[in-house]
């Protein structure tokens, strides 16, 4: 029985390209108060452009109906619950858009003069002060502009640290079970990559491990908890032995949303982690980004932070440029200020005891949900979840039904999908992470919706493989559309 | 807390289900010695009032005056459709859309954004949009390397200074060469003769940005047949979108690697913004980043999806082009609505209206640059420096332009100036005012 939803009128909507008609306009500039310029004279014939070709021509109605119509096809947090494990899909209030806003925020330019510029760099000062005491580091740099990008830092000031003791070192350790940015970050930081195997509990192996730890190795990447939602125990022993032979414990900050408030990476020894700013702490995703990846180090790897460094001189913040050792600039300007202002509303609004309690209660709605249905679906790794579980599709599999079946089922009970086949290291997997956002009746509808595609994957195993059956879309060809690419609109014939 | 919807009823409900005791028994695998026995330094939750109240008392010390600053970041009006439609919670609070059949909204808004992206800069193939300017510039050159397998990349001293150092952070842990072209002092474009000279069969690509961090334009016709004669690409850089509604198109660069902030994204103190890369249809699975692709549901309707993944991180891990994830997908809708809104004729008269403001501005100062120019140029200040002659227009609360002496010290006489159309007369008039004030030795 579906609960959560039933079927409703959606608009259709063309391509703007094919609404368009020429003469339309949705936009009229204020009068010119200065002498017109010859475009030909001044810039020369040359380099003056005809008309562009299919660019959209249409009113200012039709502009709008055009994107609310679209927007009407997306699942959205402000729809309900959105599982995805290691997304930490969480909400997103609204305040936070409006503070973002405020005018001498929005419109503060990066070149504009540091007297006129102290509102900015105070809301970053309290940020940078904020996540080194949630993560238990010295020092933070916000310029990253995403996670992966963080990472990157990260592992750049690793190689700077060790470059300055004399040797940069050659190769990163990566577990199996690590997200696929690592491995990409550790080779375009001009690392080589040695995957380090899970032991059967999802764990790092500490037998085996100090003998990988050898004098080539710069760092080890770690996800804690790791992609199975599990914490990993040893994670101070492991920081030890590490730090034995020369080398950093980089943590992955993706899954922080477990730790908040309760433990801290930099008390475990953690050299170097990134935080996803839109995971953690809750800036909107926006369908794909901005998000922000901020790094933060002990005192050791600061001097080597990016460029520039906020400074604080005579009660007035200032942009410090002078940093010899500095990696350099990871992007233009700053960082993705207008997330740094959301996520600081967050903090602000959450305090102390918000910011553990949502970590509390994402713990509590995880092992809710993995009681609820570990009698369905098989649980490969039985170690205690901490942010997210993580079910294998092997009992539905007998029935040729996968977890990409199950997961587009989900959406004709009006939730979005979980996380499909990740991590690698289990086969089939459904990754599920509810986060501290929903409401116990709003897991319990999830939980029944998931018992009864359990229950139709035996009874009618072809409903589920087929799924979705209620959307305006149904499955897409995937295959199709890389074989053959079609990136862009052109007119027809 | 008012984000968290329990009571704790549901908890001890809850926690009944799972068979605990107490919520602290969720943490009992972490080691005690690791557990936190304190509460975080950071204060008790404020209400919404509150942290409105902060957030404005910060905003008060930046005061929004008119200003000149161009730089890379521009002021440009944003019409209102462009919030309201980013503001809608099904785009502001989605995730990346790798579920189409949920997704066709952002799916279809980003397949019109990289379709806009073409036609504006005469490219067959752009992504969904990468962090900014500088990363898309520095994941072009990259992108470059990967298609000529040469490691040597020219760059033109009139990039964005900050963009060059990007590309010199990435550089130093690539096998990645990077020299710098100078630019030609009485025009203020790259010297092509000189530019020329260093493209060998060692590299892999020449960047120039046009309009250049001065505003100049650059000869990129002659740099494209210069590059392709070295079998090198050629990457065109843009900061300031807006030209493109006006200035031809860089058909013949093999790679354009723009940012997109101008389209109705506000200066926000430097992010987030959104880049771009453009290229020819041959080089697609060369290039970084997410994108939308065209194909058929099973009822044969047409439908978007993520595709080409199979460059991407998640699945090619270590041997992916990029490391990257997240694209800016809110910020090139944004971007997309803007264009949208303005369209084939609007973004033109914008373009013209661009000009006109700045042509205006610089027929009142000494110019230093001799190069064409769009809407940003440099001006040498004459009688104090640029910093005082700031500092007047402070006076009468105008932002003036940025000191060049920081980025290229033999400019330190020098302002770099940009003009748009939120630049009134009167303010433009008063610029004009304080260079003559300065030159006439009344500062």
């Amino acid at each position: 029985m579906i609960r959560k939803v039933r079927s409703h009128i959606v608009q259709e909507e063309p391509l703007v390209f094919e609404l368009s008609s020429a003469g339309k306009r949705g936009f009229q500039l204020p009068g010119l108060d200065v002498p017109a310029a010859d475009a030909a004279a001044e810039l020369g014939a040359e380099n003056v452009r005809g008309p562009i070709e299919g660019f959209p021509e249409v009113s200012e109605v039709e502009a709008l109906r055009h994107f609310t119509r679209l927007s009407t096809w997306n699942y959205a947090i402000d729809l309900g619950m959105y599982p995805l494990g290691s997304c930490t899909m969480k909400y997103n209030p609204r305040a936070h858009e409006e503070a973002a806003r405020v005018e001498g925020l929005a419109w503060a330019h990066p070149y504009q003069p540091e007297e006129l510029a102290q509102g900015c760099l105070e809301i970053m000062a309290r940020l940078e002060e904020a996540l080194a005491e949630i993560t238990g580091m010295d020092a933070v740099s916000l310029q990253p502009a995403a996670g992966a990008h963080g990472e990157l830092t990260g592992i750049l000031l690793v190689r700077a640290l060790l470059a300055a003791r004399g040797n940069p070192r050659r190769k990163i350790l990566i577990p199996d079970s690590a997200h696929g940015t690592n491995p990409a970050t550790a080779a375009v930081a001009g690392y080589a990559v040695e995957n380090i195997r899970s032991n059967d509990r999802g764990m790092i192996d500490l037998e085996a491990f100090p003998r990988l730890v050898t004098e080539e190795v710069a760092a080890l990447m770690l996800t804690n908890p790791n992609t199975l939602g599990v914490f990993e125990v040893n994670i101070a022993r492991i920081a030890e032995i590490l730090h034995e032979k020369g080398a950093l414990l980089y943590m992955d900050g993706a899954n922080m949303n477990a730790l908040v408030g309760v433990t801290r990476p930099g008390d475990a020894g953690v050299d170097v982690l990134h935080l996803n700013l839109h995971k953690t702490f809750s800036t909107p995703h926006g369908g794909g980004g901005p998000g922000s990846g901020p790094v933060a180090v002990k005192r050791e790897l600061e001097p080597f932070l990016p460029k520039p460094r906020l400074k604080q001189e005579g009660g007035r913040w200032r942009l410090d440029y002078d940093r010899p050792q500095s990696i350099g600039r990871v992007r233009a300007f700053y960082g993705n200020f207008g997330v740094l202002v959301r996520a600081l509303a967050y903090i602000l609004a959450c305090g102390a005891e918000g910011l553990r309690q949502a970590t509390v209660d994402a713990v509590l709605n995880s092992n809710y949900v993995r009681k609820a249905l570990e009698p369905y679906y098989e649980l490969p790794h039985r170690e205690p979840s901490m942010h997210e579980c993580v079910f294998s599709d092997q009992r539905q599999a007998r029935r040729g039904v996968r977890t990409m079946d199950i997961a587009k089922r989900l959406i004709d009970y009006g939730f979005h999908p979980y996380t499909v086949s990740f991590p690698l290291i289990v086969p089939g997997a459904l990754m599920i992470e509810p986060t501290e956002s929903e409401s116990r009746r709003e897991l319990d509808l999830f939980i029944e919706a998931m018992i009864s595609i359990a229950r139709e994957a035996e009874e009618n195993p072809e409903l589920v493989r087929t799924a979705p059956h209620s959307t305006r879309t149904s499955r897409v060809d995937e295959v199709s559309a890389a074989r053959k690419p079609v990136l862009r609109w052109r007119p027809g014939p | 807390m008012r984000y968290l919807p329990k009571s704790d009823a549901d908890r001890r409900a809850m926690l009944e289900a799972i068979g605990l005791e107490s919520l602290e028994g969720l943490f009992s695998r972490i080691p005690p010695q690791l557990r936190l026995g304190e509460p975080l330094r950071l204060g008790p939750g404020l209400s919404e009032y509150e942290v409105l109240e902060y957030f404005r008392e910060q905003g008060r010390r930046n005061p929004a005056f008119p200003s000149f600053l161009g730089a890379g970041a521009y002021r440009h009006y944003r019409p209102a459709l462009v919030d309201v439609v980013a503001s809608r919670g099904e785009f502001l609070t989605a995730y990346t859309p790798y579920q189409a059949e949920i997704s066709q909204g952002i799916l279809t808004a980003i397949f019109e954004f990289q379709t806009m992206i073409c036609q504006l800069t005469g490219m067959e193939a752009a992504n969904a949009s990468m962090y900014d300017g500088s990363t898309a510039m520095t994941e072009a050159a990259l992108m470059a390397m990967r298609i000529t397998g040469r490691e040597r990349i020219v760059v033109s001293s009139g990039v964005h200074p900050e963009y060059r150092e990007v590309l010199g952070t990435y550089a130093r842990n690539q096998a990645m060469q990077v020299i710098e072209a100078p630019y030609d002092p009485d025009s203020g474009a790259t010297d092509a003769a000189c530019a020329a000279a260093l493209l060998d069969g060692r590299t892999a690509a020449l960047i120039l940005q046009s309009p250049n961090f001065f505003g100049v334009l650059e000869p990129w016709q002659a740099a494209a047949e210069a590059a392709h004669a070295a079998g090198a690409l050629l990457i065109h850089v843009f900061t300031e979108a807006v030209s493109l509604g006006l200035l031809a198109p860089p058909e013949q660069a093999d790679i354009v690697a723009g940012e997109l902030q101008s389209f109705a994204i506000p200066p926000s103190f430097g992010g987030p913004y959104a880049g771009v890369i453009a290229t020819r249809e041959k080089y697609v699975r060369q290039l970084p980043g997410r994108l939308v692709g065209q194909t058929t549901d099973r009822a044969g309707r047409r439908a978007f999806c993520l595709t080409l993944s199979t460059r991407e991180q998640h699945i090619r891990r270590e041997r992916a082009t990029s490391n990257i994830c997240t694209n800016q997908a809110l910020v090139a809708l944004m971007a997309t609505v803007f264009m949208t809104v303005y369209g084939k004729q609007g973004l033109r008269e914008l373009a013209e209206q661009n000009l006109a403001k700045a042509h205006y501005l610089a027929g009142k100062l000494p110019r230093r640059f001799a190069g064409r120019f769009f809407n940003e140029f440099v001006a040498r200040a004459e009688g104090a420096s640029p910093e005082q002659i700031n500092q007047a227009l402070l006076e009468k609360k105008i932002i003036g332009g940025l000191p060049l002496g920081r980025f290229y010290p033999e400019l330190a006489d020098c302002m770099l100036l940009c003009a748009t159309e939120m630049s009134g007369r009167a303010e433009l008039d008063a610029v004009a005012e304080a260079f003559a004030r300065a030159a006439g030795g009344r500062a």
